[in-house]
């Protein structure tokens, strides 16, 4: 039976590893080298790195943690921040990057989703939607929650699978880092809108907060930063809990 | 030595890598001086069946491949699009011919609405017939699956392993020297490195 996927993620800023409240007051959190080794060590059924600057400069950076995560983490890598170009993903799936997520520039240029997905097969396309609650109205924010677009992520994510998308990161922007739970209403209308894996981000604060994810919201996968890096609920811990709930996880 | 074949679109580092950790020799290479000196050869697969056989064509592999693996008979390794290539005709962007070492069709998973397609993650497997490959494995026999299409081979006689997902279909097969998954060994962690291992000793 499919396993549901449990994810850490590590967001990235200068070759550090980082994190975020609401996308903002940023925090130094360590090594990311060091870190997707304990998640390694730990089990993780993936880990998703994700650039929050993403220049061109910063690029060197992200290529080389990747690579050398990719050189000692046998498990499946997602990487994003800053993808424009079929040059971009070929330069990270080289890194040793398997699924590569796209963000601002599948909003910008939707086309590129398509392209993107017919060039390295659509199972390896992440589109990754951040949205944030405006006047009683959920919409997608762009560039590191910096750009409000007039998108309704619900829409967006039917839109992204149409054009050729694997699989969708959704990540509410209020929550992030807060603990506070997911925001299961919108996971579950995502997921009951479209016919690909969805991925629960934002505001994991407790093991039940995955639980009812999946559960309830319908997540094909729960990913969290703050929950495995500031409590001691670790993977270890994460699966026992899953698993006593009757949910598939993986045995190892 | 072990060659693993670029062909432009695969996460080819990866495959280079975990076969380093168990001490394998390895190079990646489309040269084929060093597809011929090779001792085993693999396949490795991330991208489309029309991009894939396109790019094998292009850059002459095909006719190489042909020699080492089936005339030749060197121990072969195919992953996710590497084991769709082997078949006769695959689908995805449009109707092509693969590289038939192993009849049989590739087609898009059509699934019952809950089962989402990209079948993503990890799931068991299911063995069907005893091979070295897949000893020592952990007690679920769990790999990582990322892939929307699957292999129907013509004959059951290929058939290694299937995999349960709203329906059984093939996920490992072997012919002679020929062995292939659809999953990706080389990031399914401990059972990953361990196949690998089995591939690296493996005397078809």
């Amino acid at each position: 039976m499919l396993k549901k996927r449990l994810i850490p993620v590590l967001l990235l800023k200068n070759g550090r590893m980082i994190k975020t409240k609401q996308f903002d007051k940023y925090r130094d959190v360590g090594n990311p080298i060091t870190a997707a080794k304990i998640y390694d060590a730990q089990w993780a059924d993936e880990l998703v790195f994700l650039d929050i600057l993403a220049s061109i400069e910063e690029r060197k950076n992200l290529i080389q943690i990747i690579d050398r995560v990719s050189e000692e983490c046998f498990m499946p890598l997602t990487v994003g921040g800053g993808v424009k170009t079929i040059e971009d993903i070929k330069t990270l799936l080289n890194a040793g990057a398997d699924k590569i997520s796209i963000n601002s520039a599948a909003v910008e240029n939707p086309e590129f989703i398509k392209e993107a997905s017919k060039k390295f097969g659509s199972a390896n396309i992440v589109v990754s939607i951040d949205y944030k609650n405006v006047d009683g109205k959920n919409l997608v924010f762009t560039h590191g929650g910096k750009k409000q677009t007039n998108l309704d992520p619900v829409e967006w994510a039917k839109e992204v699978e149409k054009l050729g998308a694997g699989e969708i990161l959704i990540n509410c922007i209020d929550r992030d880092g807060m603990m506070n739970g997911y925001d299961i209403e919108t996971i579950k209308k995502i997921a009951n809108s479209v016919n690909i894996p969805v991925i629960a981000c934002g505001g994991a604060g407790t093991l039940q907060d995955f639980a009812d994810a999946i559960n309830i919201g319908q997540a094909s996968a729960v990913a969290a930063g703050s929950l495995f890096h500031f409590t001691d609920q670790n993977l270890i811990k994460t699966r026992s809990f899953m698993k006593e709930r009757g949910l598939s996880v993986r045995h190892v | 030595m072990i060659v693993i074949i670029d062909y432009g679109i695969s996460n080819l580092k990866s495959v280079k890598n975990i076969l380093e950790v168990i001490g394998a020799e390895v190079i990646i290479s489309n040269k084929k001086e060093d597809i011929e000196k090779a001792e085993r050869i693999i396949l490795p697969g991330v991208g489309s069946f029309d991009e894939g056989i396109g790019n094998l064509e292009k850059l002459g592999l095909i006719e190489i491949l042909r020699k080492e693996v089936l005339e030749k008979k060197k121990p072969f390794l195919g992953i996710c699009l590497g084991m769709q290539l082997l078949a006769t005709k695959g689908n995805e962007g449009r109707e092509n011919k693969g590289l038939n070492f192993i009849p049989g069709e590739v087609k898009r998973l059509k699934l019952k609405k809950e089962f989402k397609v990209p079948h993503v993650g990890w799931d068991d497997i299911i063995i069907k017939k005893e091979t070295p490959l897949f000893n020592g494995m952990t007690k679920d026999k769990n790999f990582y699956f990322v892939h929307s299409y699957y292999f129907i081979p013509e004959s059951d006689e290929c058939i290694v392993a299937t995999c349960n997902y709203d329906k059984e279909f093939v996920c490992a097969i072997q012919k002679g020297n020929i062995f292939a998954t659809q999953f990706h060994p080389e990031k399914s962690q401990i059972n990953g490195m361990k196949f690998m291992e089995n591939f690296i000793k493996w005397k078809p």
